[in-house]
């Protein structure tokens, strides 16, 4: 399959996405907030819409409306306006409907936006995998500058705010970061699953782990394999790729929690 | 003896409800090991996050060392135990992870390096953890868990180290192993230690001043002068 271009280039920008979306999904599922994911995933949906209204590409406007919904959302919990689920859920309903308004206005509800909302593997050109691999380095280079202060925040976020830790500001990079996944990642895997990408693979890793460091060494293992496994499924039984990568994930939790409770009967 | 904490003229109250805190004055000095206790809702609780400057006063001033709390510059030198300290996360954290975070406000960025390792080790023998020292907090007790939390709070070497009910949740055994800790702590290191606790039957025996807050201050002096009605905190009425 890698005589074709297209397939080199969906590899290699599932590499970098299988990589990215569990180590930002580790903060998201200690922070309790996985659903965070689908949230922003549904802002960017308005985004692509509001790309294809006024001629932008939209994967940059996608980005964009990620970026502001993660900000909206982190606002909205640290102020207090709304619980943390409250929160979601109106960034979420909010994003959806803009979206369909939108993509109804601009005469968009083609096949095209299916490739946006599910991936696809032949989409993927050479400009969308130098921005993902870019994009994805720096994402992973800030995960890792910022590494001990985020698990501090994880770990006790009160504990971190007594000790001066800027929590707030720790906490809109993580749903930056999130949001910053989702742009980069729905080429891939599509607007509507990445957010599974970024969780799954964490709470398979969960089940099987012995500690912080081997929670994210496995995630990362979990994903990178969920995507590359799930890309080559896709591309020899011709199904849409991010279905198949998340199924490959889920797989592999059922095997994660097969383990744990055969390990807790020993 | 220099101020460790000074509270001058304190009203408290959350937004739109009725005052938690009134008329409170208190100062502790540095290296004294205080208990504040107090029924449910009495206030214990918002008088140590108005310590740590987590809370603003409605009326009057904390300083926390000579500096406003809110604004003091030394916080990685705190040391906190929160209510109900547990695992904020589901992932299986090792002792030792747990306490290397302690020390992250203090070196927020880089590798850990050998005094930073040195200083988690330190931390984790004084509560007598080391032989679990990478285990997973999971695996741990309820008492096992709180002296790893206490080693967190410890390991950037605290000028206060502040506790939010430790007993919580732990049986009588681990509680009195957590007071003769925090007295082995208190005579080897000479922090100030706040401790607030609905009830203080276990550290009594540790504490050098008792202070006993309903709303406001009715007591403050060491734990044999307290009156034998008042031991039972709920019992403390003004």
């Amino acid at each position: 399959m890698f005589e074709f271009e297209f397939m080199r280039l969906a590899f290699a920008a599932g590499a970098v996405v299988g990589l990215l979306a569990p180590v930002v999904g580790f903060f998201l599922v200690q922070r309790q907030m996985s659903l965070i994911g689908d949230g922003i995933g549904h802002v960017a949906f308005a985004g692509v819409a509001a790309g294809y209204l006024i001629g932008i590409s939209p994967v940059w406007t996608a980005l964009v409306a990620a970026i502001l919904g993660a900000v909206a959302i982190e606002w909205l919990r640290t102020h207090r306006k709304a619980a943390g689920d409250q929160a979601l859920a109106l960034v979420f309903y909010t994003g959806i409907a803009g979206g369909v308004v939108l993509i109804s206005s601009a005469g968009a509800l083609n096949a095209n936006l299916f490739t946006y909302l599910f991936g696809s593997i032949l989409t993927v050109s050479r400009a969308d995998l130098l921005r993902i691999a870019l994009l994805g380095l720096g994402a992973l280079v800030l995960v890792a500058v910022l590494l001990r202060a985020l698990l501090a925040v994880a770990i006790d976020e009160e504990g971190a705010r007594v000790a001066g830790l800027p929590v707030p500001i720790l906490n809109g990079v993580v749903s930056t970061l999130a949001a910053l996944t989702i742009g980069i990642s729905m080429r891939i895997v599509g607007i509507l699953l990445i957010a599974a990408l970024m969780v799954v693979p964490v709470i398979a890793a969960q089940r099987v782990a012995w500690s912080l460091r081997s929670t994210m060494g496995l995630s990362v293992a979990i994903g990178l394999g969920s995507v590359l496994t799930g890309l080559t499924v896709s591309y020899y039984a011709n199904l849409p790729p991010g279905g198949t990568i998340v199924l490959t994930a889920t797989g592999l939790f059922l095997l994660a929690a097969g383990v744990e409770t055969v390990r807790g009967r020993l | 003896m220099p101020l460790a904490l000074r509270f001058d003229g304190i009203e408290f109250a959350y937004p739109h409800g009725p005052p938690v805190l009134r008329d409170v004055d208190l100062e502790v000095q540095e290296g004294e090991f205080l208990a504040i206790a107090g029924p449910n809702g009495g206030g214990k609780t918002t008088l140590l996050r108005l310590a740590l400057g987590l809370e603003h006063p409605s009326r009057g001033r904390v300083e926390l060392f000579g500096e406003p709390a809110e604004r003091f510059r030394d916080r990685p030198r705190l040391g906190y135990l929160a209510q109900r300290a547990q695992l904020g996360i589901q992932a299986p954290a090792t002792v030792r992870e747990v306490v290397a975070a302690g020390r992250s406000a203090l070196k927020p960025f880089g590798r850990l390096g050998a005094d930073d390792r040195e200083a988690i080790d330190r931390a984790i023998e004084r509560v007598g953890l080391i032989t679990s020292a990478g285990r997973s907090l999971t695996r741990l007790s309820g008492g096992q868990q709180q002296r790893a939390f206490i080693a967190k709070a410890l390991v950037a070497d605290p000028k206060l180290l502040a506790l939010d009910e430790p007993t919580s949740g732990v049986d009588v055994e681990a509680q009195e192993a957590l007071a003769e800790l925090l007295g082995r702590l208190h005579g080897e290191l000479g922090v100030t230690i706040l401790y607030v606790s609905h009830e203080f039957g276990a550290i009594e025996h540790v504490v050098e001043r008792l202070v006993l807050v309903r709303e406001r201050i009715v007591f403050d002096g060491p734990p044999e002068a307290l009156p034998g009605v008042w031991h039972d905190p709920s019992h403390v009425h003004v």
